[in-house]
């Protein structure tokens, strides 16, 4: 049972951010989506201090706001002239310290070490189950991804048309009057969302690989937005179930095996991909010399 | 104030406090070449991937020697450098996302290399997850050595190229009409990069070193428009946020160097954003003021014009 639980998990993972992935690696984002994965760390350690609880909405709120702020912050320094990546490097890494320092502050009082931060509980997610009136209900932590993830396809499939047009065009988006900042902050909102669920499965640093690599992978296969997705999520959970085979073998940290099998399956994809894959692309060469 | 005072006789302390200051001002003074090359989040990559270097180096070698670790964290920056290379090269993929990449593919290797050495037969391995947040009290007498000579090495490598790495920072295309080997000083540049992030790592650990490179260059920006001031003022910045590090850190035992570095630096860096007698908000807004009053009405009208431009252009840019 609880293999079904961790791979449950995992693949919920998957589906979260390869979902938003797409749309970060698109809109050339994907490092603003690692400075979120960081920086929401001292919404979750204060929110864990106030609140005593790891699984409050407190710590939803309290991450997601964090995670806002750095995605403003960002766009403030650059606004005021700091380059882009440089702004993002100077806030995430400020953010992260905060909640470093405050876990190693309270280090006692909070039951989050940082191993827990790094590479996340996903081997643990059944023994934290919900039990309402004496009935369990399984894993919180699927709980609360589940949620997130029906948020997630909800404002997606509503907004698609917006966000993809703000994805490929943003200026054109602009002269059509769709409010782009507001899709931005949305689209952050999401992601800080997504991060903060997965951070308790697969840690706070690993979500950005599962947030990067299985869109990247997606993105080498496909022309298609819709596709995209689909594709994305897809690797996802294939790497979800190579990792946790790898882990289980090699008595390895799960969301490490994960992510590497994700970076397994990119490699491939770089290597064979049948559009754009490197393989591909000289036997086209070759013929076209032939 | 008086236990601090003792604190800094302890000659141990002062070796400790004398590394970390170097480090920081070398990782200073590479930063401000890999800001002007917009490269800051490199360091980053870098350092993300240094963690297995450091991992395998240990399990090859089984001993938790500074010069291996150097080693073994350089070699796999340099892989990295070159798997973002060519990932941008030969696909449709974007910077940004090869290096995200990059990072989190070797930061889940590291990860798995870490609890593979964890739980695996190898003795001894008690310190090595000290270096994901780094904690200078580790350092030992020959780790300090190592790390002071390798820092001093980088200061005056780029003192001594220092007109070269300008020109390629600021103008490589005139740079190679000139006949210089711009492929090579870059390849260089980075490399010294990759030697700040790693003697970095020990200190301030692999997730947070990245600040150290970054945020010191980024504040000393506020302050000049000269690379000769920019990169003295980075370097003190960086020595400044090292020595703060090192020294509140060792005043209690559970307080990792790391953060405390980063935050010494972000604070720096909130006083030059407000202060900084070129870029800084106060500067800005005077210079603003005298404007609006030499202009007088006209500016007024101008500003709305501009700003509605920059809106525009602003809304565009997201």
């Amino acid at each position: 049972m609880s293999d079904f639980w961790i791979l449950l998990t995992g693949v919920l993972v998957a589906a979260c951010s390869g979902i938003l992935g797409t749309f970060l690696v698109l809109r050339k984002m994907a490092m603003i989506g690692d400075a979120i994965s960081h920086s929401v760390m001292p919404g979750i350690v204060i929110a864990f201090l106030l609140s005593g609880s790891r699984d409050s909405l407190l710590m939803m709120v309290a991450a997601m706001a964090c995670g806002l702020f750095a995605v403003f912050l960002i766009q403030l320094f650059q606004n005021k002239g700091v380059q882009a990546d440089a702004s993002i490097g100077v806030v995430f890494t400020a953010l992260f310290a905060i909640g470093v320092l405050l876990v190693s502050l309270f280090a006692r009082q909070v039951h989050l070490d940082q191993d827990a931060i790094l590479y996340g509980e996903i081997a643990y997610v059944h023994w934290n189950t919900w039990i309402v009136n004496g009935v369990d209900l399984g894993p919180k932590a699927v709980w609360l991804l589940g949620v997130t993830l029906i948020i997630i396809v909800t404002v997606i499939s509503l907004f698609y048309k917006q966000f993809k047009l703000c994805s490929f065009d943003p200026a054109l988006a602009a002269a059509c009057g769709i409010p782009v900042a507001l899709f931005h902050y949305l689209l952050m909102g999401l992601v800080s969302m997504a991060t903060v669920s997965s951070f308790e499965s697969v840690g706070a640093i690993l979500v950005v690989g599962m947030l990067i690599i299985p869109a990247a992978t997606a993105y080498l296969l496909t022309d298609r937005l819709s596709v995209m997705i689909l594709l994305s999520v897809g690797v996802g959970i294939l790497s979800v179930f190579g990792g946790y085979g790898a882990a289980v073998m090699l008595d390895a940290s799960i969301a490490g095996c994960i992510v590497c099998a994700a970076a397994v399956l990119f490699a491939l994809a770089f290597l064979f991909s049948p559009s754009h894959g490197i393989v591909a692309k000289k036997l086209r060469l070759r013929k076209l010399a032939a | 104030m008086n236990t601090l005072w003792t604190l800094l006789q302890d000659p141990n302390m002062q070796w400790i406090l004398i590394s970390c200051t170097l480090l920081g001002l070398s990782s200073g003074i590479i930063g401000c070449f890999s800001y002007l090359r917009k490269q800051s989040l490199m360091g980053d990559t870098l350092a993300h991937a240094a963690l297995p270097g450091i991992c395998i180096a240990f399990m090859l070698t089984g001993t938790k020697s500074i010069m291996y670790f150097l080693i073994g964290a350089g070699l796999a920056g340099v892989a990295a450098t070159f798997g973002i290379g060519w990932i941008t090269r030969h696909s449709r993929i974007k910077h940004d996302a090869a290096m995200g990449i990059v990072l989190s593919s070797f930061f889940g290797l590291g990860i798995v290399l870490l609890t593979l050495v964890q739980h695996g037969g190898y003795g001894n391995q008690a310190g090595l997850d000290k270096f994901l947040f780094g904690q200078a009290a580790s350092m030992v007498g020959s780790d300090v050595l190592t790390l002071s000579i390798v820092s001093l090495i980088l200061v005056s490598v780029c003192y001594l190229l220092f007109k070269q790495f300008k020109l390629v920072s600021f103008d490589p295309g005139f740079a190679k009409g000139i006949g210089y080997p711009v492929a090579f000083f870059e390849q260089l540049l980075m490399l010294l990069m990759v030697v700040a992030v790693v003697v970095g790592i020990q200190a301030v650990g692999v997730i947070l070193v990245a600040s150290l490179i970054i945020t010191p260059a980024v504040s000393a920006r506020y302050w000049t428009d000269r690379l000769g001031v920019m990169v003295v003022v980075s370097g003190i910045f960086g020595a400044l946020s090292g020595a703060t590090g090192a020294i509140v850190s060792s005043t209690g035992d559970s307080l990792p160097t790391g953060p405390l570095t980063v935050l010494a630096a972000t604070a720096l860096f909130g006083v030059s954003l407000l202060f900084g007698t070129k870029r800084g908000i106060i500067v800005r807004r005077l210079v603003q003021q005298r404007m609006k009053r030499t202009l007088g009405f006209g500016y007024e009208e101008q500003a709305a014009t501009a700003s509605v431009d920059e809106r525009i252009n602003k809304e565009a840019a997201l």
